[in-house]
């Protein structure tokens, strides 16, 4: 990482002064020398308003040396040269920039709305009063060509979102993904925080990840105010984080059986995903694990005359699901449709600056426990699984080998819990003028958090960024060239989160 | 196929007896209908009213009033309280028809939601077509909604389905706080399904608003824009509230009373 950005760890603050506030040309060489040459990642790039200008702040991942770099710039006027064109993976930030900010990112290759809602300050819109779904879409034309649009609402039980196809018969040429229909205001709302609400947008900025936004949230938190959780809660949030990537790589991979009419795996995963978030509910009676991180540790502690029993269920459930799995592989229908189909190039993958499950389907082994290790990660290491076809296929056996991993973590840390308090006091305050980057591994892949003290020690800006922020426009290139009725499929192996995406 | 059946043979029969036998048991820490004893309130406490994220408990005068619609079930509340005066019981059952059931003054019993009147009951109770929409919700409740049509609770044993077109809905399922960004396709979906259809609002969130109650990028849950026939506090609601909440509008709960701590 080159020596214009502020290089820290993992939830290891700096006082935002610290970070380099470069002019504009070398802010755009220093982001794109680390991308292009260094091999980093946009961890996220955001804007946040500072004395009166508009602050744009890039924090990079270096997935070989484990350092987040920090750079910032700040303009003139409410336009700035999009880094698009260079650097794909900042398509969507770009655009989150405009709609936010009411500042232009110029020549940004498709500069459409991308939660459709008017800017966090007033009087400054790129997109004017947009409705949600309603902007220009990409569009082949021809005598045969037609387009197929789905959504927002859908078939199933499943959060809203538009799809918008470019089909000649059943072959897709283009699909485009339309969101923001569960836009909630959060990252509005954190401003001026931490409040009582706080831990609670958190829990449900993406529902499914309660404990990996929480955790993410609550590093930042200790960060800032210096403390340090107990041992045993670093282990107890381990052992959460890895039972909610449990349920939903089992749920997962039972839909994904479900999509291809195999109806046996399908049944038995939605039982097992149940059993887990049953085991979630153990250490705090949420199947989701609401009530359970929180800053300084953990809310509850799980007596030791009740581990047996979780161990012996981890262990039941672990195996139903190794049984239920394993008929995938050997029945010839199910490999049929999962092979080859939703194909990512590993190259477009790193280019979209994809993460987690999606991106070490295609071969990259980026893991935040593993890259960025933080909390029970620095000393139990759990290893990076890849696959290396990018096909649904691949994103499937990940899944399946990842949630075998996990089990065998779970059991391990039940077994060896530190006898230590589950919670410290002392998160009372937060540094003044500080910054932070807060990054954990969810079931889907990488969560970002960076939050920024002001002078009073409260929030000045807090920007979550979902693996599925990144991942989304994953599904779009994963369908070009398929079929229409491979989408289900696709979407499902991706499995994104909307309010994730949409905050 | 060998492989198939002998996976069958192990995994065997997983689904619920209830209601004709017991729940399941719910978790150690499970968060059902919360208490409180006044009589160890000291005078002038309101630090449970100032935990609570959602407002969802006012302190005022000498009484203590909740709103389940609001609660969204977090710890906060008990942690908080120096005299261990509020806590949650593990009861699950928390479905009421009526928003203004889901406020209780302390001591108040929750009015239990009452079956659908008999035409509906005749028309849907063999038979009831649900849509589901999202407006806004975390995935929780769309997943524990989503839950009860595994083999684990098999809602299908009641005649109950999730329908992939509101043409073909008897009613509407809704989660979220109705964001301003889904209620024209909300609309649209309710004006879809033919008459006489009911609306269901689960979680906090479609009830009031929950966490984003008075964002503006939202509506503070459904009743602002649809009449409701069914709230299902939680956030979210455990599968066996929702299965609960639904079974009471048939008169099909058998296992009333049985589970009360």
């Amino acid at each position: 990482m080159n020596d214009r950005l502020l290089i820290r760890r993992n939830a290891e603050p700096a006082p935002i002064a610290d970070v380099p506030l470069l002019a504009v040309q070398a802010f755009r060489n220093a982001v794109l020398d680390a991308v292009l040459r260094e091999e980093c990642r946009v961890a996220s790039f955001f804007a946040r308003e500072a004395e009166g200008r508009i602050e744009l702040i890039a924090v990079l991942a270096d997935d070989l040396t484990g350092e987040l770099g920090f750079v910032r710039m700040r303009l003139d006027e409410d336009r700035f040269d999009s880094l698009t064109p260079e650097c794909p993976q900042l398509h969507a930030f770009e655009r989150e920039i405009a709609e936010q900010f009411g500042v232009k990112p110029i020549g940004h290759p498709w500069l459409k709305p991308l939660r459709f809602h008017a800017s966090l300050r007033s009087g400054h819109e790129v997109f004017g009063d947009p409705t949600p779904g309603v902007t220009d879409f990409f569009r082949v034309e021809g005598d045969e060509v037609h387009e197929v649009a789905v959504g927002p609402v859908h078939a199933g039980v499943i959060e809203p979102g538009h799809f918008r196809f470019q089909c000649h018969g059943e072959h897709v040429f283009h699909l485009e993904i339309a969101l923001g229909y569960q836009y909630r205001g959060i990252e509005r709302a954190l401003i001026g925080g931490p409040s009582k609400k706080t831990i609670h947008y958190m829990e449900t900025a993406a529902g499914d990840s309660t404990i990996a936004h929480a955790l993410a949230y609550c590093q930042a938190m200790e960060a800032l105010s210096g403390a340090k959780p107990p041992a045993r809660a670093q282990a107890l949030r381990g052992i959460a984080l890895e039972l909610e990537r449990l349920a939903n790589h089992t749920g997962d991979l039972g839909a994904l059986s479900g999509d291809v009419a195999y109806l046996p795996t399908a049944s038995y995963c939605g039982r097992i995903r149940g059993d887990y978030l049953n085991l979630t509910a153990e250490l705090c009676g949420s199947r989701f694990g609401r009530g359970f991180v929180r800053p300084g540790g953990v809310q509850f502690d799980l007596p030791s005359d009740r581990i047996d029993a979780l161990v012996g269920r981890v262990d039941t459930a672990t195996r139903d699901v190794v049984d239920a799995v394993a008929l995938l592989w050997t029945t010839p229908t199910v490999m049929e449709r999962f092979e080859n189909t939703g194909v990512v190039e590993a190259d477009d993958a790193e280019a979209i600056g994809m993460v987690g499950v999606a991106a070490r389907a295609c071969g990259h082994g980026i893991d935040v426990r593993h890259d960025f290790p933080s909390g029970i990660y620095r000393f139990v290491h759990i290893p990076v699984i890849t696959a290396h076809y990018g096909d649904v296929n691949s994103r499937a056996f990940v899944r399946w080998l990842e949630l075998q991993r996990s089990a065998r973590f779970v059991a391990q840390q039940l077994r060896t819990l530190p006898a230590t308090p589950v919670r410290t006091e002392g998160v009372a305050s937060l540094r003044s003028g500080m910054i932070v980057a807060s990054l954990t591994e969810g079931w889907r892949g990488e969560v970002c958090h960076v939050a920024i003290t002001g002078e009073d020690g409260r929030f000045a800006r807090y920007k979550i960024t979902d693996p599925s922020f990144h991942n989304w426009f994953g599904v779009a290139l994963a369908l070009r060239g398929g079929q229409i009725s491979d989408f289900p499929l696709c979407n499902k192996s991706f499995n994104l989160s909307y309010c994730g995406h949409d905050l | 196929m060998i492989k198939a059946l002998l996976a069958r043979a192990r995994q065997g029969h997983r689904t619920i007896g209830y209601p004709d036998a017991d729940p399941p048991s719910m978790p150690a820490h499970f968060r059902g209908v919360p208490k409180i004893d006044p009589t160890r309130c000291p005078d002038g406490c309101r630090e449970c009213a100032e935990a609570c994220p959602t407002d969802a408990i006012v302190v005022a005068g000498g009484d203590v009033r909740l709103d389940l619609g609001r609660c969204i079930f977090c710890p906060e509340c008990e942690s908080a309280c120096p005299e261990g005066a509020i806590t949650f019981t593990d009861d699950y059952r928390l479905a009421a028809r009526k928003r203004s059931d889901l406020h209780l003054l302390v001591g108040e019993e929750l009015n239990l939601a009452e079956a659908l009147d008999a035409k509906l009951r005749k028309l849907y109770g063999r038979s009831l077509k649900l849509r589901v929409v999202s407006a806004g919700d975390c995935n929780g409740c769309a997943s524990d909604v989503n839950v009860l049509s595994t083999i684990g609770w098999d809602i299908g044993r009641f005649g109950i389905q999730y329908v992939a077109s509101p043409r073909h809905a008897d009613g509407l399922m809704i989660m979220g706080p109705m964001t301003e960004n889904m209620r024209l396709a909300v609309r649209k979906t309710y004006d879809a399904i033919p008459d006489p259809k009911i609306v269901i609002a689960i979680g906090a969130c479609a009830i009031s608003g929950g966490i984003y109650a008075g964002h503006p990028e939202q509506h503070d849950g459904v009743e602002s824009m649809l009449p409701v026939d069914l709230f299902i506090p939680g956030c979210p609601p455990h599968p066996l509230t929702i299965l609960d909440g639904l079974l009471r509008l048939f008169e099909r709960t058998k296992a009333e009373g049985r589970k009360q701590k």
